[in-house]
């Protein structure tokens, strides 16, 4: 078996896509490892009404955390000097203003660039759905980090989306632990192979056809 | 000066009838008004609409905190973004009470907010692009406006709020406390009736007009947190501790 991408590294990719003076909203599970890579002077916003905030909380330093200050998540952070608080309607006019560029993890990704990433069942009861349809339509990248097949290795990328739905034609990027591919009006653009792999065997485990663009090269960090 | 002070929970929300609509936020324990939603458990009143951003089961027990979920036998009607936590199987918990009748409304979080705004507001509807293409828009007329789609979100006026503040001036001017600020504000204004519990009531004059972010023409009642109520500074610190004995809490809330 040909060595993937560990979930660490693509979180390392996808936050070199954000550069200093962007401000950003982490999706939970892959994108929120973003955080540990994202280089300074990136500006971290939480739907629930908080824009600047330090870093989580870890496990092991309960005492540390600041009772009146969770994300989105509920998860506990650390203020930041310059930290704004604000209402969620505040918040969601940040979002769909296209002020902000999200990182979102992914069930699957259409060739079109519709994204199914909130309900893995037929049952809306399944799933949650938070800010995530808001995200996915008003920012003003949506950047995908997600591996690229299931556990049983079918692809993520896919002709047409079989989950619910969470926005039509949303995604820009899809980074996954095997290669970077661009939405774009011609199709998807395979623009970054992950070390050791060829266009081809990524294709093979790709539902539509892939472009391979042109200077088609291995990830870099 | 007219009086919004209460001095009980119950007394606060005596007059909430069967059949009544209210928001309550529940981002997180110390952002919800958890002795309110106490007293209206005492009450027993049925047939609710809540409307409330996170509707998830509570990982303490009930003398430790209560989030708007605890509310869930007596309701007829939900209207939120999240329905449980996808890793205790997410609106699994609801599933017994939608068999015997309990309608379950599903939107987003912004979406949420924009609809108790057009409620505040007196408008008779958002057209908002988020949903197209998802379940969102079913059932709901749809329209392209300048080559874009977008579906008619109706508003949320609720005839009750049940508000947790930082601080209560006799005049009803609120300050909020960190992220649970959430969505109170906008709850404030578009319900009939606002309740408000603080964690502490002041005179009017010893807020900051700077500092207040809801203004008290919003607010109808106002009850102070007692020592042993639930949302104390004392309280709140004591759940972050729990949080951390609780493995599935722990894996969620720390990194």
């Amino acid at each position: 078996m040909k060595q993937r991408l560990d979930r660490n590294t693509i979180a390392m990719r996808a936050a070199t896509e954000l550069k200093d003076g962007d401000y950003a909203n982490l999706g939970r599970g892959l994108p929120s490892l973003c955080a540990l890579y994202i280089p300074e002077g990136v500006i971290f916003q939480s739907e629930n009404g908080l824009l600047g905030y330090g870093p989580l909380v870890m496990e092991d330093e309960i005492e540390k955390a600041e009772l009146y200050y969770v994300d989105a998540g509920g998860r506990f952070l650390t203020p930041a000097p310059g930290m704004a608080v604000f209402d969620v309607v505040t918040s969601f006019v940040m979002i769909s203003s296209g002020r902000l560029i999200t990182i979102l993890g992914a069930l699957e990704v259409s060739e079109k660039g519709d994204l199914a990433n909130w309900n893995a069942g037929t049952d809306a009861l399944g799933g949650t759905i938070g800010g995530g349809m808001d995200l996915a339509v008003g920012a003003k990248r949506v950047i995908i980090a997600m591996e690229h097949t299931t556990k049983e290795g079918k692809p993520k990328i896919v002709n047409e989306c079989i989950y619910p739905l969470t926005a039509k034609e949303c995604v820009d990027l899809i980074i996954t632990d095997l290669a970077v591919i661009e939405v774009a009006p011609q199709g998807l653009l395979l623009r970054e192979v992950a070390p050791g792999w060829t266009a081809e065997e990524v294709q093979a485990l790709t539902e539509p056809k892939l472009i391979v663009a042109e200077g088609l090269k291995e990830i870099e960090l | 000066m007219k009086n919004k002070v209460f001095a009980s929970f119950d007394e606060a929300v005596a007059d909430i009838p069967d059949g009544a609509s209210i928001a309550i936020e529940s981002w997180g324990a110390p952002g919800t008004a958890q002795n309110l939603v106490a007293a209206l458990r005492r009450k027993g009143v049925k047939g609710l609409t809540l409307i409330t951003h996170n509707f998830i089961p509570t990982l303490f027990s009930e003398e430790e905190a209560l989030f708007s979920s605890a509310l869930l036998p007596q309701l007829k009607r939900l209207i939120t973004a999240v329905v449980g936590i996808p890793q205790l199987g997410a609106g699994a918990f609801v599933k017994e009470y939608v068999e015997k009748g309990l309608e379950v409304e599903l939107t987003s979080h912004g979406v949420l907010a924009s609809r108790l705004y057009a409620g505040a507001a007196g408008l008779g509807g958002i057209y908002n692009p988020v949903g197209v293409g998802t379940i969102l828009e079913e059932g709901k007329e749809k329209r392209v406006i300048d080559g874009k789609e977008y579906i008619l979100e109706k508003p949320i006026r609720p005839d009750y709020a049940f508000i947790i503040a930082q601080k209560a001036d006799k005049l009803g001017n609120l300050v909020y406390r960190g992220t649970f600020r959430v969505n109170q504000p906008v709850m404030a204004m578009a319900a009939k009736v606002t309740i408000v519990e603080a964690n502490e009531i002041v005179e009017a004059g010893e807020i900051d007009p700077e500092h207040v972010v809801t203004p008290g023409i919003f607010v109808d009642r106002i009850v102070e947190i007692p020592q042993e109520g639930y949302g104390t500074a004392k309280r709140s610190k004591e759940l972050v501790y729990r949080l951390g004995e609780i493995e599935i809490a722990r894996k969620m809330l720390f990194r």
